[in-house]
C-alpha cells in the first residue's frame, strides 16, 4: 500500500512538472550555463566572462513593442555595468520571421549593440530560466544565483518618468555586497512567441 | 407619428450592429468587481493591446465566442495605457475590425503593484485570457495565444 502511495505521489509530481513549462528559475536558484549563437557567428556561454563578478541576462525581441521602448535602456545598463565586471547578455528565443537571426544581427548592427545578442532557436534557455516576456531580465550573482526575476523599471513608455530603477538598484546591490531591494517585478509585455506544441 | 417611432426603433437596434462602440476606461477596482461578482454567464476575460500581433489574431475567437454562446460574457481588456494612455488607437482599432464584445481600457500605471491581483500566476505577458466561473471561483488563467476550440474546452472546465 504504502509502495502505491509512493507511486501515485511521484506520478503526481511528475504530471504537475510537465503540466507546468513556465516555472523556471527563482529567485536564489543557480542557474545551469548555456551555449548559445551571437550575431557575430561566434557561441557564447556565460563561462567565457571568466572575469564577470555578475550578469545581467535579458531576454528580448527584435519586433516588440516594449523591447523597443527599452532599447537605449539596455544599452545603458550595458555602457554601466559591463566594464564593472557585470556583462549585458541579450537572448531571443522568440518564434517568427521578425526575430530571426537574420534580423536579429541587422538590429543588433543598426543599433550598435556591443553586448551580445543570442539565438535561443530551440527556445530551451528561455524555458529554462522561466522567461515569459520581453525584455524579462535576470540579473545573476558571480556564482550563477538568480539575484533578480522582473523588469527594467518601472516605466516603459516615458523613461524620465521611472522612479524604480529594478535592475540598476540589483547590480548595484550585487556590486555593494548588499542585499538586493527589490527581488522580483512583473510588468506588462510581449509574451514570448513559443513554438507550437 | 408611428413612422418616426418605428424609424427610432430600427436606429436604435441597428446601431448595436453598426455603430462602433467606444471603450469605457476602468480602474483595477472596476476589473476586480467583474471578476468576483457572482454572474450566471461564465467570465471570460481577454488580456490584448493594438501593438500585440497574436492578440490581434486570437480576436476573432472571442468575437465568435461573444455572438454566439450567452452562456458566456466576453471583456476585452486593452493594456495599451501602459504604453500609450490615449484610449484613440483602442477606439480606431474597435471601429475597423467593428469589435462587437465590450472592450474596456485598464487605466493603471506601473503593473508591478496589480497583476498579482488580477492573477497570482500571470506573468504579465499578453496575451493571456482568464476564464471564471463567478459562481463558484474556479478560474483558468491560459498565457498564450488561443487556437481554434481551444476556448470552448476551457469554458468546460470552468463551467462545472
Amino acid at each position: 500500500m504504502d509502495i502505491m502511495k509512493q507511486v501515485l505521489l511521484l506520478l503526481c509530481s511528475v504530471l504537475l512538472i510537465a503540466a507546468n513549462p513556465m516555472n523556471g528559475y527563482e529567485v536564489g536558484d543557480q542557474v545551469t550555463d548555456f551555449k548559445l549563437k551571437n550575431v557575430d557567428g561566434k557561441m557564447i556561454s556565460l563561462a567565457n566572462y571568466k572575469n564577470a563578478k555578475g550578469y545581467v541576462v535579458i531576454f528580448d525581441s527584435n519586433t516588440c513593442p516594449y523591447s523597443k521602448a527599452y532599447n537605449q535602456r539596455i544599452i545603458k545598463l550595458d555602457e554601466r555595468y559591463s566594464n564593472k565586471g557585470y556583462p549585458v547578455i541579450t537572448i531571443n528565443a522568440n518564434e517568427g520571421s521578425g526575430d530571426s537571426y537574420e534580423n536579429m544581427v541587422k538590429i543588433s548592427k543598426k543599433k550598435g549593440y556591443k553586448f551580445p545578442y543570442l539565438i535561443d532557436e530551440t527556445q530551451e534557455v528561455a524555458k529554462s530560466f522561466g522567461a515569459t516576456n520581453t525584455p524579462h531580465v535576470f540579473v545573476l550573482s558571480k556564482d550563477l544565483k538568480v539575484a533578480y526575476i522582473g523588469a527594467i523599471d518601472d516605466n516603459p513608455r516615458n523613461e524620465s518618468g521611472v522612479t524604480k530603477r529594478y535592475v540598476e538598484d540589483a547590480v548595484d546591490a550585487l556590486m555593494g555586497n548588499k542585499s538586493v531591494p527589490v527581488t522580483k517585478t512583473k510588468a506588462i509585455g510581449c509574451g514570448i512567441k513559443w513554438k507550437r506544441g | 407619428m408611428r413612422q418616426y417611432l418605428f424609424i427610432i426603433c430600427l436606429f436604435s437596434i441597428g446601431c448595436k450592429s453598426v455603430c462602433a462602440q467606444k471603450a469605457n476606461e476602468i480602474k483595477l477596482e472596476d476589473l476586480q468587481e467583474i471578476l468576483i461578482t457572482p454572474n450566471k454567464q461564465i467570465q471570460v476575460i481577454n488580456f490584448w493591446a493594438t501593438w500585440c500581433a497574436p492578440c490581434v489574431k486570437e480576436i476573432p475567437f472571442f468575437e465568435k465566442l461573444n455572438a454566439e454562446n450567452k452562456e458566456v460574457a466576453v471583456t476585452l481588456v486593452s493594456m495599451d495605457y501602459d504604453l500609450d494612455p490615449n484610449p484613440e488607437k483602442v477606439n480606431r482599432f474597435i471601429t475597423r475590425k467593428k469589435i462587437q464584445s465590450r472592450v474596456l481600457i485598464l487605466a493603471e500605471t506601473d503593473p508591478n503593484s496589480w497583476i498579482d491581483k488580477i492573477d497570482k500566476d500571470w506573468g504579465g505577458a499578453l496575451p493571456a485570457t482568464l476564464i471564471v466561473n463567478t459562481k463558484t471561483g474556479k478560474r483558468k488563467l491560459v498565457q498564450k495565444e488561443l487556437h481554434e476550440g481551444e476556448l470552448e474546452k476551457l469554458i468546460n472546465e470552468v463551467k462545472n
